[in-house]
């Protein structure tokens, strides 16, 4: 088709590469806490991840007959790092691959490839492996930071908990993992605690949670670096205000109305706002473009959906972490949020709610 | 600036500012200091019968004759129809089809005159400095004799929106001054320049009209202009005139757009500005008003801006109508096409100009050369989300587009593609170089083929209906005929039986 017969005869500029590019960028942050807590561990790890998401991208692209470039266009790398970030640093190499594999062939070509995929393929992923692998996926290293933390700075030390899953310093594993705190606090409200009681057993702290010195995925961890990372995404205009926005405020209206009516039950709001995937999740998983929805009005919907859904499942599910799922479940709801809360059509009136 | 350069900028983000869902082209303006000068007259004239939106003109002049210039040569045909009048004067050559500007490439039948180089003048019509004491409809007449379209490039014929309707009163007149693509300079110039006869107009208009005030549109990155206009405005008696400063982005000229901001209404879909009380007229058109009425002259030349990053010297030229593109090129030192893109218009709304030897016509605003751009491949929607945040007209590109290409005109329609006006703000910033407008516009094409497919249905359909209905018809009455000639047998008769 002869496009270029029509008008604009000029362009921003922009590129969808150079948007990959930015989210890796505004990913660094996170990164980079999690070499700082995990070492060569977190290296492998990334490393790992985006080599095999790439190599599989390119590879399902040629056996389908297309053109194997677009393995380049930085989005299978953009969901390596995503993968590695939301995998715990003890994840052996396997998992990782099998990981790889999920996120590309199931996650994002099944589909139809890039901008067709209804989940954020390492989000998907990470569901297949908790599922597959519970034990390899919850098991969270304690993050001891550099410099004087555990022998994970040797790289054949980190090498050995990569691929074997005992640390060479010799100590049994066990004494080198720790819960996450939402996983510690769902245990103690089990086991008949109350929330302060369950916050002041496990030493919780605040500026720990915010710097990631708590156990979790290596990503998810400092919602600090996450959120810089986002506000970073903000001012490029890559992802826009209204779904990290909506969700972040709708998880901790309702975490502080709970914790208001009864604080032994529930935990406080920035308890909520500063654990587990919540940053990662309001920043990059639910705003990751080609899922979420386009319309503004749609973007709040969707993001009040995701954290209501998330708060809910925390507080009430069976499993101590619900932003992943609750993303997950909003994005099926997207076709639908979109063609119902369209924008209002220039000189139609004001609502075109339909 | 070199793409890595480009990439730079944008993986480092923070000296853009945080501004949507507005488009803010790169405003080159390198045409801006240009002054307005005269453009030589080239020795042979085209000009095209169809200059403006409706009906074409029908010629009234036969090859070989002699004319002057402003002498009509074309009358308008129907209502919604503008009259064209000779540039210069000279030798009608020959009446036939040439290119025109025209994304299909198709040519228009044109009026070829052979300049003889004296550019006498029949001296148009009377002027008429006393035309506060006369009849709006004897102004309005006089606008339409001199050939006035929107030189704004909408192109529609000016006496049609100063038709007064009792209904809808005219409160405010608004003159757009705001040139919002980039390289555009002509009406910038003009309102520097020549404010007074700006001014003149908005006067006539006003008074045609009856509006209660007016308003004057200029971009805020032309102080100069708002000066000026703000001078002759007071300098003209007109002390409540608002000369309005706007923000600069795209598409803040586009006339919808621009009375929402005036006013803060929104014209309601398949409504006229007059709806809602407003008429917006392009200052250049307001120029050429003045000219109309008050020395009679019709419209026989414009301001165009020669522009572009290819154009070795940029300028604004007094440009008669007809004077083919290239003569204009060759003049500004352009020699070599090749490699470069002629476009008329703004980058973001113009059309490609496919033979330079196409005619300036009113809607040439500016001719700008632009290098070449490399055709960035297509590449998957990644729903970003980003041209409906731009979409000045509240749609959603990204979807429309995906009805257009997979042929969903039934869809596209309902999602209201004919209430796209083809900015092209969304494939402006589209990062998966998508080229939107190019699919809104299949999808129209393929809907108003379709429509007029279905009107011929329904038109045979209603002739064959009518055909059988009246062939029934005739066969009735023949039989009404028989038995009423019959009824001398019997008719009296079965009715006494009944
Ligand atoms: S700007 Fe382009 S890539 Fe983004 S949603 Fe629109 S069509 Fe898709
Ligand atoms: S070209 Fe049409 S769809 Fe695109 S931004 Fe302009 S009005 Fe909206």
């Amino acid at each position: 088709m002869q496009t270029e017969l029509s008008s604009p005869h000029d362009h921003s500029g922009s590129s969808s590469r150079v948007m990959m590019l930015q989210v890796m960028a505004a990913l660094l942050p996170a990164t980079l806490v999690a070499v700082w807590l995990f070492g060569w561990l977190a290296l492998l790890q990334l490393g790992f991840a985006i080599t095999a998401c790439v190599v599989i991208e390119w590879g399902v692209l040629r056996l389908t007959g297309r053109d194997g470039s677009a393995a380049l266009d930085g989005s299978a790398a953009l969901t390596g790092l995503f993968l590695a970030l939301v995998l715990p640093a003890a994840a052996p190499w396997w998992v990782a691959l099998i990981g790889a594999l999920a996120a590309i062939t199931l996650g994002k070509q099944l589909y139809g490839g890039l901008g067709y995929n209804p989940f954020n393929p390492a989000l998907a992923a990470r569901v297949i492996l908790l599922v597959s692998f519970p034990l390899q996926m919850t098991t969270w290293l304690i993050p001891l930071p550099l410099p004087g933390g555990i022998d994970l700075a040797h790289f054949s030390n980190a090498w050995t908990i990569f691929t074997g899953g005992v640390a060479a310093t010799g100590q049994p594993f066990d004494a080198i993992t720790a819960a996450t705190p939402l996983g510690r606090l769902k245990t103690a409200l089990h086991g008949g605690a109350t929330v302060p009681e369950a916050l002041a057993a496990a030493h919780y702290s605040l500026v720990d949670a915010l710097l990631g010195r708590e156990g979790g995925s290596m990503g998810e961890t400092s919602a600090l670096a996450l959120l810089l990372g986002g506000l970073y995404l903000l001012r490029v205009r890559v992802i826009s205000w209204q779904i990290p926005t909506s969700y972040l405020a709708s998880v901790a209206l309702l975490a502080a109305i709970a914790h208001a009516i009864d604080p032994d039950r529930f935990a406080p709001a920035p308890f909520h706002i500063a654990a587990g995937g919540l940053m990662l999740c309001a920043f990059f998983m639910a705003t990751d473009p080609v899922t979420s929805p386009v319309a503004p009005r749609a973007q709040i919907v969707f993001g009040i959906g995701c954290g209501v859904l998330t708060w809910v499942i925390r507080t009430f599910g069976g499993y101590p972490e619900g932003a992943m799922f609750s993303v997950m479940l909003m994005n099926c709801l997207v076709p639908l949020l979109d063609r119902h809360l369209r924008p209002p059509v220039y000189g139609r009136g004001a609502g075109s709610l339909r | 600036m070199h793409s890595w350069q480009r990439m730079g900028v944008r993986l480092l983000g923070g000296l853009l500012p945080l501004a949507r869902p507005w488009v803010h082209p790169e405003m080159h303006e390198d045409a801006a200091a240009a002054p307005i000068e005269s453009a030589p007259l080239p020795p042979l004239f085209v000009v095209p019968v169809r200059q403006h939106i409706g009906e074409s003109a029908e010629p009234v002049v036969d090859v070989g004759a002699r004319v002057l210039r402003d002498e009509p040569i074309a009358r308008p045909q129907g209502y919604v129809s503008a009259a064209l009048h000779a540039p210069t004067s000279g030798t009608v050559v020959k009446i036939e089809e040439h290119a025109i500007v025209h994304p299909s490439g198709i040519g228009m039948r044109s009026i070829f005159i052979e300049a003889d180089g004296e550019d006498r003048s029949t001296g148009g019509w009377e002027g008429w400095p006393d035309w506060p004491e006369r009849d709006p409809a004897e102004l309005r007449e006089r606008i339409r004799a001199c050939g006035i379209v929107g030189l704004g490039g909408a192109l529609f014929p000016t006496f049609v929106k100063l038709a007064r309707d009792p209904r809808h009163p005219i409160e405010t007149l608004i003159l757009n001054g705001v040139e919002c693509e980039p390289w555009l300079a002509c009406d910038h110039r003009l309102m520097v320049e020549e404010a007074e006869r700006i001014v003149a107009g908005m006067a006539i208009l006003r008074h045609v009209v009856g509006a209660a005030r007016c308003v004057v549109a200029i971009e805020e990155n032309k102080p100069d202009a708002a000066e000026a206009m703000e001078r002759a405005s007071i300098a003209g008696g007109l002390h409540d005139v608002a000369v309005r400063l706007l923000p600069v982005r795209y598409p803040q000229g586009s006339e919808r757009q621009l009375i929402e901001t005036i006013t803060g209404r929104q014209v309601p879909a398949g409504r006229l500005p007059l709806h809602v009380g407003v008429l917006c007229v392009n200052v250049a058109t307001s120029a050429a008003v003045a000219d109309a009425v008050l020395q009679g002259r019709p419209l026989t030349e414009r301001v165009v801006t020669l522009g572009g990053e290819a154009m070795p010297q940029p300028a604004n030229l007094r440009v008669r109508i007809g004077t083919p593109i290239d003569f204009l090129l060759r003049r500004q030192g352009l020699l070599d096409l090749e490699g470069i893109e002629i476009i008329q218009g703004g980058p973001m709304m113009g059309e490609r100009v496919l033979y330079p030897e196409a005619p300036v016509t009113k809607g040439s605003n500016a001719i700008l050369a632009m290098a070449r751009r490399p055709v960035e491949p297509e590449s998957p929607c990644i729903r970003c989300g980003h041209c409906l945040q731009v979409c000045p007209a509240g749609l959603m590109p990204n979807e429309l587009a995906a009805h257009c290409r997979n042929d969903r005109f039934e869809q596209a329609e309902a999602f209201h593609l004919f209430d796209c006006i083809e900015c092209g703000a969304c494939s402006y910033v589209c990062p998966a170089h998508i080229p939107l407008v190019h699919y809104f516009r299949y999808g129209k094409g393929q809907v108003a083929a379709i429509r007029r497919a279905r009107a011929f249905a329904d038109a045979s359909r209603r002739r064959s209906e009518a055909r059988e209905e009246r062939l029934r018809r005739e066969q009735e009455e023949r039989a009404a005929r028989r038995r009423s000639r019959r009824p001398a047998a019997g008719a009296g008769v079965e009715e006494r039986k009944q």
